[in-house]
């Protein structure tokens, strides 16, 4: 059950997140929303990392008394970890943008409310 | 060192060295800017010809691993899965990369004569660009995929901001943003189910190992509605005509290209990484999201004033007649008997008609882009006369249209009548609405056509400048070379494409070894 905690909160995060972006209409709010789903995304690709007994992939940094045969079936392949650093940065990335589109949207039409900002629909 | 090995390596890396290096250079000279551009843009249509002569002539998909001694060893000796990003090329992604950089090379012609303020982002972001696009069509990795899907979306939504004195054009860059950074956030999510249960990333492994659980279920799901989404069919096509409409020139056009390489990234995950074991309700929702494209596009394309929102709903039209295409073709690929012939028949169609429709389209954006250029109104109402100072481009505007509308014999002809004369076989209703939407479709164009070139002159306007008039008469001739020899494209480009999608065994093969 303990170990099912990690899933639950990514499952939460991404439906808040979701619920932010349906139904919120500040692109401030909006923009919230998408770096809270991302953040339950990467939650869930650092819990799939976990591995129970697993040892970090580093041979300076072995527990002692580990013999070679043992390794392999120890030592966790850090995919999980290099797949979510990736993803931060593209999320920073997608986050500053959205917010700089944000400011000019503000400065050209003086409002943030999505529902307001439609003079393309004209 | 044997460069020829690395090729699938190059035609990523070259064009992003030089996206990097384009800045730089423009703080010196703005010719030179432009010439290393073109340069680089030129060597990487020339390494993707070699690499598609590699792809035709060995039978199997080539793989190439990055970051390995031996680019050609898939699974390292002491593993007994791949590990490492591997890019996989067949004759259907060679097919999409040949589509990508021809599109850009001639926008990026096109876009010479008029990115003036500027120029050293817009070209940053413009290379960036295809280094998405053709990422996404060469990688045989689902993160991989990922990666470039963002690298995409970031640049393309940076560029539909690009001219900044539109103050409209931010809003229709933080609609396309938001929509493809939520795509990208479900295939990221698909990607770690995947994961999750199976512990590999790569998509011919994955596909080998697919057992179509409940988890697999929910990842078909979500990558299936991301790329839908990216592509721009029906239910959610709203920011389509807005990033269309808004983007400044060519930049529409290779946007085409762009939602086409979310539409090579579904062929791949529904033929490959699925295949077999897909359940039939997709087709089925495919043929319903097609009819919808083609459907909303061509109604809400007569109601529009401003002719590149006009151009971008029939835009949503063409995908709508690929996505029934590739509908139809699933179908008959899941079922087999009599409408198997039909399902590949439809399937050649559909992806003959990707190329089709990036090149009409594309032809009527860059004559639009001329138009607003030189007269700077973009109202349909408020033009007319055009004809008059601007021969070339009516006379090119003109094939366009007939080119959209499927009038023979240009290229639109060729592959809308491969798509009729299969599609009946799953439902007469599918050839009947397609018929008629192109019918319709001709009959908006003619009105743009005559409200715009016709009539006595309203506005004072010049020829367009000689470099965007290059680029329109490359996709013409295109346009007319396609129309009148379709056999050739379809039986050395088109039909490979089909081969490989339908054995997916090889893709798989060629990187599990089994």
């Amino acid at each position: 059950m303990i170990y099912n905690l990690p899933f639950m909160t990514v499952i939460a995060l991404i439906a808040i997140g979701m619920y932010a972006i349906l139904f919120r209409r500040n692109l401030i709010k909006i923009a919230i929303g998408i770096t809270i789903v991302e953040s339950g995304v990467n939650l869930f690709l650092i819990t799939l990392g976990y591995r129970k007994g697993g040892i970090a992939p580093i041979f300076t940094n072995l527990p002692p008394g580990t013999t070679p045969e043992e390794i392999p079936g120890k030592m966790v392949l850090p995919v999980p970890q290099a797949l979510t650093l990736t993803s931060i940065v593209i999320g920073v990335a997608v986050l500053a943008l959205i917010l700089s589109l944000a400011i000019q949207i503000y400065r050209n039409y003086g409002t943030l409310n999505a529902e307001k900002v439609r003079r393309l629909k004209e | 060192m044997n460069l020829m090995e690395h090729l699938p390596a190059l035609i990523i890396a070259i064009p992003l060295f030089a996206a990097f290096l384009t800045p730089i250079i423009d703080r010196f000279s703005k010719k030179g800017r432009d010439a290393f551009v073109f340069i680089f843009m030129a060597l990487t249509l020339i390494l993707v010809v070699l690499l598609a002569k590699d792809v035709f002539d060995s039978k199997v998909p080539i793989t190439y691993v990055m970051g390995a001694s031996d680019p050609h060893q898939t699974i390292p000796t002491q593993s007994a899965v791949p590990i490492r990003i591997i890019l996989e090329i067949d004759a259907m992604s060679i097919f999409m990369v040949i589509i990508s950089i021809l599109i850009s090379f001639i926008g990026l012609i096109y876009s010479f004569s008029h990115i003036k303020e500027g120029g050293g982002k817009f070209y940053t972001l413009f290379l960036l660009m295809l280094v998405g696009m053709i990422g996404m069509e060469l990688t045989g990795d689902l993160f991989n995929l990922f990666v470039f899907l963002e690298i995409l979306s970031i640049s393309s939504a940076a560029l539909i901001a690009f001219e900044i004195k539109r103050e409209t054009s931010f809003e229709a860059a933080i609609k396309y943003i938001v929509i493809s950074s939520i795509a990208a956030l479900f295939v990221l999510f698909a990607v770690g189910l995947f994961y999750g249960e199976y512990n590999l990333l790569n998509i011919a492994a994955i596909a080998n190992a697919m057992k179509f659980t409940r988890i697999d279920k929910i990842a078909l799901i979500l990558l299936f509605s991301a790329f839908v989404m990216k592509a721009g069919t029906a239910p959610m096509h709203m920011w389509l005509p807005d990033a269309y409409g808004e983007a400044p020139g060519a930049v529409s056009m290779v946007l085409i290209a762009t939602t086409q390489a979310s539409l090579y990234a579904l062929l791949r995950v529904c033929f490959t990484l699925y295949n077999e074991s897909l359940p039939i309700i997709m087709p089925a929702t495919l043929i319903l999201l097609g009819l919808a494209s083609i459907f909303i596009g061509v109604t809400m394309a007569l109601v529009q004033n401003d002719i590149k929102r006009l151009i971008a709903y029939a835009a949503v039209a063409e995908v709508g007649y690929i996505v029934l295409a590739i509908g139809v073709g699933l179908y008959g690929f899941l079922k087999s008997g009599e409408i198997e012939g039909y399902g590949i028949k439809a399937l050649q169609g559909g992806i003959f008609h990707i190329f089709n429709d990036v090149l009409d389209v594309g032809l009527m954006f860059l004559v639009a882009g001329g138009v607003i250029y030189m007269t700077k109104e973009r109202n349909m109402n408020k033009l007319g006369g055009l004809a008059h100072s601007m021969k070339y481009s009516s006379i090119l505007f003109l094939i366009g249209l007939a080119a959209v509308a499927g009038l023979p014999p240009l290229n639109g002809f060729a592959s809308k009548l491969m798509i009729y004369e299969s599609i009946y076989k799953v439902s007469p209703i599918l050839s009947i609405v397609a018929i008629l939407a192109s019918i319709l479709m001709l009959s908006i164009f003619v009105k743009i056509f005559q409200s715009i070139f016709t009539g006595p002159k309203v506005i004072e306007a010049n020829e367009v400048p000689k470099c965007m008039l290059a680029g329109m008469i490359v996709i013409a001739g295109l346009i007319i070379f396609f129309g009148l020899f379709p056999e050739m494209i379809v039986k050395n480009l088109v039909e490979p494409a089909v081969n490989a999608l339908l054995n997916y065994g090889e893709y798989i093969s060629a990187v599990t070894g089994v």
